[in-house]
């Protein structure tokens, strides 16, 4: 039998993957945008999965707006990412330190 | 026409109609044309204006709902509506000379702007969390965009990246932690959350890991620490145009978000965050005022400078009580004065192909034009916090609201950190005054810029001569 327990699991799983991929990766900004985008699926899967047990269809809606939000985010992020690549010619993450912060 | 129902609405309409407009008639004028973009970009804030005022007279000191609660309308929304647009009009036009200097005079500066503009609209009209998530995204995305405003320049994309990153890190944090307190409620309406947690679910160990993942995004967007990494390298990465909006309006819209979702929605688990709070706004006073010291940039100066009148924002919050909300309100619009007439003179300064971004930048700026040397002079002073300066009033409100909630140790904290924070601000005041100018060349700047940059530093010593006006304002706007 699947519970709620499991779904939250794995949800929290998925998110702190995507939360350590953001961090540890020091080679390509590709793999952020991927990470990124990990992260509001980890938060898909836990609306979805509360919406189921409560009955409620609140958080299933919520679902459709993070997913129109992330293609829009993730092409932004794309966007950037031709700038960074225009101006620099790398994508590596360990190569943007002109910044200090 | 529209139904009477959705009049709570109608800025915002107004607003998406003209932007619509905007990007049309932006992609059929040549470049010789380009100031009827901004006139038109000036046309829709006062188009929107009206639809505020609008609003303002037809729901008086009352609250509306449309949309399922999803969206109110109450005095605060109106508010913080009416000064995000006197901000951005005011940023237009500081930006428009300094955008034609530098060749950045293009539609775009202004569609984004606006676009921003409406996302901080939705955000303090938010009565939901996922109307909160939608304005919220929509202010970032445009927000994203500005920074990377000027392609050729490798800070500017380096900035955006990084800005790009940690804000979708701190947006899916502020999502987790909404999907948990979705789960544990059963409803996302804000008015709806409160009740619920009120009525016993509030010990729960879910709640407080949502609570906690929530304040995190929050923390974020206002930029306090341990959250703050973006904030100087976005401000030194950005053009000067884009780092005068980013470190003006969306902190009203942080406002919101903090006074919404945190203070209001999450108001029954107030034990837990006035802690958490209490501890982001004595590092962020700590962190922001040692660390600005160490700066030659002017840009990451007044960063850092951001970060520490964040902390006093938020130790406003932590009190959970209404003095302090109000003191916090007060602060934050007195801090929107100050860094919108700061940035307005370094962008007085700078020169064709070349920001005045160092403290270098500065030396000597009494020879070149004692005026705004003079404007210069009150807007350093009252971030100090000296009287009768406005940043003197929102200083002592916090504290008295601090001390009145039994805080005296984090008012002493606050109080010793302000007078760290005073050296490098002196140290602009030195090197205006007391300094050899480096280049004797006059300003060159049209008579609007000059004449708005004036008021703007004169509001900041009316303020502080009857603050009276303003504290009315906020107490009535927070109902």
């Amino acid at each position: 039998m699947i519970t709620l327990g499991h779904y939250l699991g794995l949800s929290a799983a998925l998110f702190v993957i995507s939360l350590a991929g953001i961090f540890l990766n020091r080679k390509n900004i590709i793999l952020l945008l991927m990470c990124v985008e990990l992260m509001l699926l980890a938060v898909n899967f836990n609306f979805i999965a509360f919406s189921r047990f409560l009955g409620d269809s609140t958080g299933q809606i919520f679902v459709f707006f993070i997913l129109t939000v992330a293609a829009a985010e993730a092409a932004i992020g794309l966007a950037i990412l031709v700038v960074v690549f225009r101006s620099r010619r790398t994508i590596a993450v360990r190569d943007l330190t002109s910044l200090k912060g | 026409m529209l139904p009477l129902e959705y009049l709570p609405a109608l800025p915002e309409l107004i607003l998406a109609g003209c932007i619509c407009l905007l990007l049309l008639v932006d992609l059929f004028i040549s470049d010789k044309w380009r100031d009827l973009t901004y006139l038109l970009a000036i046309a829709t804030l006062l188009a929107t204006a009206f639809g505020v005022m609008t609003v303002m007279a037809s729901t008086g000191p009352g609250t509306l709902e449309v949309f399922a609660g999803s969206f109110v309308s109450d005095p605060l929304a109106s508010f913080l509506k009416s000064l995000s647009l006197i901000t951005l009009a005011v940023i237009f036009v500081y930006s428009r000379a300094y955008l034609r200097d530098q060749e950045y005079y293009k539609g775009e500066y202004y569609l984004l702007s606006l676009f921003a503009l409406l996302g901080i609209q939705v955000m303090v009209s938010a009565g939901s969390m996922l109307t909160m998530y939608l304005g919220l995204e929509m202010l970032s995305l445009a927000l994203y965009g500005l920074v990377a405003f000027d392609r050729d320049s490798p800070m500017a994309a380096e900035a955006a990246m990084k800005y790009f990153v940690l804000g979708a890190i701190a947006s899916g944090c502020l999502l987790y932690g909404i999907s948990v307190i979705y789960g544990v409620t059963g409803s996302v309406t804000l008015t709806e959350v409160s009740a619920s947690l009120a009525s016993g679910r509030g010990d729960d160990l879910a709640v407080l890991a949502g609570l906690a993942l929530i304040i995190v995004g929050v923390a974020f967007k206002f930029g306090g620490v341990p959250f703050h990494m973006w904030l100087p390298d976005v401000y030194a990465g950005a053009p000067m145009s884009v780092t005068l909006l980013i470190g003006t309006v969306p902190k009203l819209a942080a406002f919101a978000l903090m006074l919404r979702v945190v203070s209001d929605g999450l108001a029954p688990l107030a034990i837990h965050w006035e802690l958490v709070l209490a501890f982001v706004g004595v590092a962020s006073l700590a962190l922001g005022n040692v660390v600005a010291i160490a700066q030659t940039n002017v840009k990451r100066m007044l960063a850092y400078s951001t970060i520490g009148h964040v902390g006093f924002i938020l130790l406003g919050f932590s009190t959970a009580s209404r003095d302090g909300t109000e003191a916090a309100l007060f602060y934050t619009v007195v801090y929107v004065i100050m860094a919108a007439a700061a940035f307005g003179t370094l962008i007085l300064l700078g020169r064709r192909g070349d920001e005045a971004d160092q403290l270098d930048d500065l030396r000597g700026l009494n020879q070149r034009s004692p005026w705004f040397a003079a404007m210069l002079l009150l807007v350093m002073v009252s971030m100090i916090g000296i009287p009768p300066l406005a940043g003197f009033y929102a200083k002592w409100w916090v504290l008295a609201a601090l001390i009145d909630a039994g805080h005296i140790g984090l008012a002493l904290a606050a109080v010793v950190f302000s007078v760290v924070g005073a050296f490098y601000y002196l140290r602009v005041i030195k090197l205006m005054y007391f300094d050899g100018a480096q280049s004797n060349s006059a300003l060159r700047s049209g008579a609007d810029l000059r004449a708005v940059l004036s008021a703007n530093a004169l509001l900041v010593l009316g303020i502080g001569l009857f603050p009276d006006a303003l504290i009315e304002l906020c107490a009535r706007a927070l109902g």
